[in-house]
């Protein structure tokens, strides 16, 4: 449509530049002329898996052609989602945590105002020693951070974290060096890790109410609660869990944090430890027992609804109770259901967008 | 020079006294180091070896296993019943699938292939994804249903790591993909001839899979995006970079300007990749909004890349054609542009298209600007069915296909990883070979 707009502007122009613009649009016109027929989604790593899964089980059931999926990262998918409306920005953004506000305002400057937040299950984060190392076998919140944590109060005074083994900051743990692989500060787990592990843990062994008294804000005291050891004894992973297992792998000692459906894929070579008593399982995240644990989601453009084909009917596919629900492919890979998977299917079907929710 | 004479003067004093067959102590002393210099070169060619050949040897041990495949043979019935039944269901292939294992648990139990009764739950777990398979095959042959057809499908993936040896017993625990007493009916299938480990055509043809599928995964569609990328790296860089390079060495004027664009030109072939790839994002699809994912976008990117090592190799080629050549022409009153394109282009050829195949050889090994396209995830999942749909349909490329492989979580797709990087160095081997024989049949030298 712009494009014939266009060339009548340029029509009463001299003839040379109509025959620029021709060539111009003669260029473009392959670009523009093939409209998108496949579903193209982006975002996190942690939901990448998944929503291949489910991609190629559309593929096969459907007559609608593969949606694409690319990783990259939640923060990454979230901003590409955000640019725009139109068959060159992305359908379905993939996050393993929830949309910010910041986002939702970039999105609605840039004519995305309509999003559809939709919650595919929860995944647990685990943690995990190579099978012949030694028995980690029970976890507390507060052994992490009194492991990780790089300042820990001391009679009203903050000193460096003085534990270098695990005996140090639990005397049921074993006697070996404190060496924690962790999530880098780029992956939506660390958010998780530090909230649920790190901060519980900190308010756990007293160490918050402790800051607190001595003065500090409960701003300053939470970030002091989340602070990580820069002394060697925690090394941030900035790759994938696959980086993770070689290093737990070439470390006896070593633990790592893996997300639940990683570990299930590897239990011949990784050993799992039990956070709070609780074993990391289907169940008991699901229950809520096991208390590290977060919901997935994707976003999806409403605006694109009716005009890229098929991509009501994958997002309904997905979380649909024979793909999303319990038994099916995506619970038999490691995904945590939704017990709350019938208010997410009726959300897609009413097409209820973030803007509906609030109000 | 002056060590030398400073040296030169006391030995000529000594001299008189020594015979000249009798080695003296100097001459030992000079005749040890170089025996010692040779050893060094040895030892390093040695160690380079040694390295080649562990490299060699650990790619092969852990990346044959991707090319062969663990499948069952069996005769599978579908009822017209069961066919609508499953064609009615969200989940087709899943249903299908249901069939097909109930079917072979009945026929297992009925022989006796293990002692104990054979659960549908373990032949589910020892079965790959087999739906699909069937459902393709029904849907193009419904006259085929109600009557026996012979199938083979894949086993899962664990069983074919299993039966790889890379996988033992003791290692397997409990879960819901392997059970350990799972691996009796396996024995007894492989013992009955039922499975058989055989080489996997689809691994090298296939496109990419769902992560819970590593048998189904095969690297063909990526091998045609990256084909797509070279062709566009050809189509562009060949025409530009000799075009560049011949009016920078024949025709251009010596001046600061020049020199200023040489320079830049050898700093753009150290530049990182990844630097190109951004460069790509921003111009390429936010810019000029070309498709996200697309091999034409990839092809742009590696052009950028592969101009200026294009460049200087073909400006290398053409300084190496003997001044006498040019002089020769253009005495026998050819023209500047003549004597070019007539005599010495076609001399520089082998040294240009030598340099032009080691560009394209390094541009499809190059991931990191491809990350940043957006062809790496779930992308290669169909073959393109033409030259459009080959550059501006979502695809991967080799090498991006092999670094989603090596980050999912199922070690099955580990090996595939591997496997990969075997096809893509038979590729960087191939294209390098070709390079070497071009420049030994065609060379000239002077």
């Amino acid at each position: 449509m712009a494009l014939t707009i266009h060339v009548k502007q340029e029509f009463s122009m001299k003839s040379v530049t109509l025959t620029a613009s021709a060539l111009a649009i003669a260029v473009a016109a392959p670009a523009f002329a093939q409209s998108r027929e496949n579903v193209q989604v982006a975002g996190s790593s942690t939901v990448l898996p998944y929503a291949s899964i489910v991609a190629e089980a559309f593929g096969e059931n459907t007559d609608f052609p593969t949606p694409v999926v690319e990783s990259g990262g939640s923060s990454a998918g979230l901003a590409r989602f955000c640019e725009g409306v139109g068959e060159n920005s992305i359908d379905i953004a993939n996050a393993s945590r929830a949309i910010r506000d910041g986002e939702v305002e970039t999105c609605a400057e840039n004519g995305v105002e309509e999003i559809i937040e939709v919650r595919i299950g929860y995944d647990g984060i685990v943690f995990a020693s190579q099978q012949s190392g030694p028995e980690f076998t029970a976890f507390e919140p507060s052994d992490w951070f009194s492991a990780l944590a790089a300042e820990i109060p001391q009679d009203g005074e903050m000193v460096s974290n003085p534990n270098s083994t695990w005996a140090d900051v639990n005397g049921d743990l074993p006697d070996v060096e404190i060496s924690a692989f962790i999530p880098g500060t780029k992956h939506g787990t660390r958010e998780v890790f530090e909230e649920n592990v790190l901060l519980q843990g900190c308010e756990d062994t007293g160490a918050y109410d402790q800051m607190v008294e001595a003065g500090m804000s409960e701003d300053d005291a939470e970030s002091a609660c989340m602070a990580v050891r820069t002394d060697g004894a925690s090394v941030d992973i900035d790759g994938d869990y696959t980086e993770t297992l070689a290093r737990i792998e070439s470390n006896p000692d070593g633990i790592g944090v893996f997300g639940l459906a990683f570990y299930e894929n590897n239990t011949d070579t990784l050993k799992v430890a039990t956070m709070g008593g609780v074993e990391p399982s289907t169940e008991t995240i699901a229950s809520g027992e096991y208390p590290v644990s977060r919901p997935l989601f994707f976003y999806i453009k409403k605006a694109h609804i009716g005009v890229i084909p098929g991509l009501k009917e994958f997002a309904s596919f997905f979380v649909s109770d024979e793909i999303a629900g319990p038994g099916g492919p995506l619970a038999n890979y490691g995904l945590v259901p939704d017990p709350e998977l019938a208010d997410t299917q009726s959300k897609i079907e009413n097409e209820t967008t973030l803007g509906d929710e609030q109000s | 020079m002056t060590d030398a004479t400073a040296n030169a003067a006391p030995a000529a004093g000594r001299r008189t006294s020594k015979s000249i067959i009798e080695t003296d102590a100097n001459t030992r002393k000079r005749n040890a180091a170089e025996a010692r210099f040779r050893y060094y070169g040895m030892a390093a060619i040695g160690v380079g070896l040694f390295f080649l050949c562990a490299l060699t040897f650990s790619i092969l041990r852990s990346g044959l296993p991707a090319f062969t495949e663990t499948a069952v043979t069996v005769d599978f019935t579908l009822s017209q019943e069961q066919f609508d039944e499953a064609e009615g269901q969200v989940l087709k292939t899943a249903a299908y699938e249901g069939f097909f294992v109930r079917e072979l648990q009945a026929e297992l139990n009925e022989e006796g292939a293990s002692d104990v009764e054979v659960s549908e739950a373990a032949v589910g777990r020892i079965m790959g994804k087999v739906g699909s398979q069937i459902r393709e095959f029904y849907r193009a042959n419904p006259d085929r249903l109600g009557e026996e057809v012979s199938f083979t499908l894949p086993a899962s993936s664990r069983v074919d790591r299993y039966l790889n040896g890379n996988l033992s017993r003791e290692q397997l625990t409990n879960s819901r993909f392997l059970e350990p007493d799972d691996l009796d009916i396996v024995d007894g299938l492989v013992e009955s001839g039922v499975m058989v480990n055989a080489f996997d055509w689809g691994f090298i043809t296939g496109t990419d899979s769902g992560v819970d599928n590593p048998g189904g995964a095969g690297l063909g569609a990526s091998i045609m995006g990256s084909f797509f990328m070279m062709l566009v790296v050809l189509v562009l860089a060949l025409p530009i970079g000799v075009a560049a390079s011949i009016y920078l060495e024949e025709f251009a004027p010596q001046n600061k300007f020049t020199d200023l664009i040489e320079i830049n030109i050898s700093n753009l072939a150290a530049v990182p990749s990844i630097v190109f790839g951004i460069l790509g994002l921003a111009v390429f699809i936010q810019f000029a909004h070309l498709p996200q994912s697309a091999p034409l976008v990839g092809g742009l990117v590696l052009t950028l890349m592969t101009l200026p090592t294009i460049i200087i190799s073909t400006r290398a080629s053409l300084k190496s054609v003997p001044p006498s050549i040019r002089a020769a022409a253009l005495g026998v009153g050819a023209s500047k542009m003549q004597s070019v394109f007539h005599h010495v282009l076609p001399l520089a050829m082998p040294g240009i298209l030598t340099g032009t195949i080691i560009g394209l050889a390094q541009a499809l090994g190059e991931t990191a600007p491809l990350l940043l396209i957006g062809m790496v995830g779930y992308v290669a999942r169909q073959h393109p069915d033409g030259l459009a749909s080959g550059l501006l349909d979502p695809n991967s490329a080799m090498p991006a296909q092999i670094y989603t492989w090596a980050a999912r979580s199922d070690p099955a797709f580990y090996e595939k990883a591997w496997g990969g990087i075997i096809i893509l160095l038979v590729f960087l081997l191939f294209m390098n070979a070709i390079a070497i024989i071009l420049r030994r049949r065609f060379e000239r030298r002077w």
